[in-house]
């Protein structure tokens, strides 16, 4: 059968199981909405975690940025895996003792004020919309890749089923349509990365055949290394970014994961806290499975792809290099007419191919029969152009996988952007229904219409984020530096403060939150949007760039709240109680059933 | 349970806490990042041992203490009964 065909039936297969999951698990109570009803099991919930956490980014993308950008893609690797010590340690725990339904809950409550409560909500809303305009665009990417379809008609088809399973059951629907989603995506993940880590290092366990060495004898690592230094590349396995800023994004990303509305919520649907902590372990071992994976095949892809082209005839190259050159993600341009594909680096005299951020190709076919672009040719010595997406894509091809692990991988990669959409549409929807109408607008609101009020929610969200991924907005990938930038400089500190000072009053934490806030935007504000080419390490504060700055944000708003908080009246008595009781799994209050 | 018990059932918790975040620090920040170099001198197999940290051993650590918190948590729960049934 060809891949077309295979991918329908298996894609075709997956959407049905997430609709079947969706009808079984039909919400009945806001309770049940909100938090799937706290009757979770951990390993269950770890599961729908990583599935929520894990988005078409680190599917598709991660493992490419990581091989073009060798140690220095390490940020994404510590930062949005270490992130989960910092929920199991200090947030997940303490928010489930809480036992509310929302992020902007606890805000409003610990620090009893609607402005905080206000602020948390705005926060929650841009942050998810930011992250759930890139899904909508994922799945509409892989339709159009995978199935040969419109992307539009893609985004459709991706926003009717999400449509379907968040609107009838939401948690509860969500949750275990995430741990089928999880099966699929990690399946999809690990079979193609075997098989390579077999061809490429004879061992079927990717984590060591990095590790390993080729039929030479050579270790992959250094052979690499010794490549990169040969065409011109910065060395793989060392970086070329400065420590200071490696440091910062890291430590953004990881405190950015931590504060994500979407993630934390998950914790909100256990039964117990200790639930809430081993519930955190179970998903970081589960994310740890893609995320150890990826660097492997980013090395394989790496190497294979190097030793597929450099100084190599285009005549010789195999059918993958012929396939995706068709979609503009691989392009050369044979700029000495030697017929041959030179690839060289910033250090031997390479650099961008030629002009523009992508391979604009035309229908004309050069003499060897390569695509030819209109792009304007740069006048260093790379021929080649090559999108970092297509190390995931094409690695099956690559590998020459069987057509059905092609088609897996198309499910995969839309399971991971389908489930990750899914959780974020849910926070805009409670935002709207339970913290904004709920809370502030009609408290004496019934039950029946605030579950009505969640649905209307959610499909208007699903419009709207459907609507930015048909029409993206240019600078989607420079707002996801704000969705992180934004939760590490104001969810985060709020929330740990909230837990570890009980002297923390609203005045703090609201003062904390603004500067945080204000800082942080208006760095990335100004660096991305208003002076792009002042973003270079020469100009940025302390050598931190624009995705870092989060970094520094949390640590003015943690300033700023103890400062204020030591000059204005303490917290009333009974919220020093309420941070009491939130110590202790039992005992001075009991665990609250919501 | 009274106030004393309890306020020693949360400092030994803070006690853990520094305990695991300084490890938590330590394989990502330090060995991953800022003695990476140094480490690079160190090679295990193919990998060079800071990038190893970077890459994979941080992460197969950050799992360890999340799996040593949950022990760790589990038996203070019940040695101050705590523990929710």
């Amino acid at each position: 059968m060809d891949v077309q065909t295979w991918t329908y039936i298996i894609v075709g297969a997956t959407f049905l199981i997430y609709i079947a999951i969706a009808i079984w698990a039909k919400a009945g109570s806001t309770k049940e909405f909100y938090v799937a009803g706290a009757g979770v099991p951990p390993i269950i919930n770890g599961m729908a975690t990583a599935a929520d956490w894990m988005s078409a980014a680190s599917f598709i993308s991660m493992a490419g940025l990581i091989s073009f950008m060798g140690y220095d893609g390490s940020v994404y690797l510590m930062g949005w895996t270490g992130g989960y010590v910092l929920l199991a340690l200090l947030l997940a725990p303490y928010l489930r003792k809480f036992g509310k339904f929302t992020v902007p809950d606890f805000v409003g409550d610990r620090y009893y004020s609607n402005v905080a409560r206000t602020v948390a909500v705005i926060c929650a809303i841009f942050v998810s919309f930011t992250y759930v305009a890139g899904q909508m665009r994922g799945v509409g990417v892989v339709f159009s890749r995978f199935l040969e379809v419109d992307i539009n008609t893609g985004i459709l088809l991706g926003m009717g089923i999400v449509f379907f399973y968040a609107v009838l059951g939401g948690m509860k629907g969500i949750t275990y349509t995430q741990v089928a989603q999880y099966c699929v995506l990690i399946f999809a993940y690990m079979v193609p990365a075997i098989f390579l880590s077999m061809i490429i290092a004879g061992t079927p366990i990717p984590q060591l055949g990095m590790g390993g060495s080729g039929a030479d004898g050579v270790f992959l690592l250094d052979k690499l290394d010794n490549l990169h230094a040969e065409l011109g590349f910065a060395a793989y396995t060392t970086g070329s970014k400065p420590m200071i800023d490696v440091f910062a994004i890291t430590f953004a990303l990881m405190v950015g994961t931590a504060g994500l509305p979407h993630v934390i919520v998950r914790f909100f649907t256990v039964p117990r806290v200790r639930d809430a902590r081993i519930s955190a372990g179970w998903a970081l071992i589960f994310i740890a499975l893609l995320y150890t994976t990826a660097p492997a095949i980013a090395t394989f892809a790496r190497l294979n792809l190097i030793q597929t082209v450099s100084n190599n005839s285009y005549t010789d190259m195999p059918g993958w290099f012929k396939k995706w050159e068709k979609t503009g993600l691989l392009a050369w341009m044979d700029k000495n007419n030697d017929g041959k594909i030179q690839y060289t680096g910033k250090n031997a005299g390479g650099g961008d191919p030629f002009e523009g951020k992508k391979a604009e190709i035309t229908k004309e076919k050069g003499q060897y029969g390569q695509m030819l672009m209109s792009n304007k040719p740069t006048d260093n010595s790379n021929e080649l152009y090559i999108d970092k997406d297509i190390m995931v894509l094409a690695n099956p091809e690559i590998g020459n996988l069987p057509n059905w692990v092609i088609a897996l991988v198309a499910a995969g990669g839309l399971a991971a952007a389908l489930s990750t959409a899914a959780g974020l549409l849910l926070v805009i929807s409670t935002s709207v229904s339970h913290d904004l109408i709920k809370k502030q607008i009609n408290p004496n609101i019934t039950e029946k219409s605030e579950l009505m009020f969640a649905r209307i929610a959610v499909g208007v969200a699903i419009v709207i984020a459907g609507y930015f991924g048909i029409n993206p907005p240019g600078f989607v990938a420079e707002v996801v530096a704000f969705a992180f930038g934004l939760a590490a400089a104001s969810f985060f500190p709020v929330i740990i403060l909230g837990i570890f000072s009980k002297r923390m009053n609203k005045e703090g934490a609201i003062s904390g939150m603004l500067s945080g806030l204000i800082f942080t935007a208006a760095y990335i504000v100004y660096f991305k949007f208003i002076s792009p080419d002042m973003n270079k390490p020469e100009f940025w504060w302390f050598g931190v760039s624009p995705e870092g700055i989060g970094t520094v944000g949390m640590l003015i708003n943690i300033a700023v709240s103890f400062v204020v908080s030591r000059i204005t009246p303490a917290p009333p008595q009974e919220i020093q109680e309420l941070v009491d009781s939130l110590r202790y799994p039992k005992g001075a209050g009991e665990a609250s059933a919501h | 349970m009274e106030k004393a018990k309890l306020q020693e059932y949360w400092k030994i918790n803070l006690g853990y806490l520094i305990g695991l975040l300084v490890a938590w620090f330590l394989v990502s920040y330090g060995f991953g990042i800022l003695l990476a170099e140094p480490l690079n001198a160190i090679q295990i197999g193919g990998f060079k041992l800071g990038f190893w940290f970077a890459q994979q051993g941080s992460i197969y650590i950050f799992v360890l203490l999340i799996f040593i918190y949950v022990a760790l948590m589990n038996s203070l729960d019940r040695k101050f009964d705590v523990r929710e049934e």
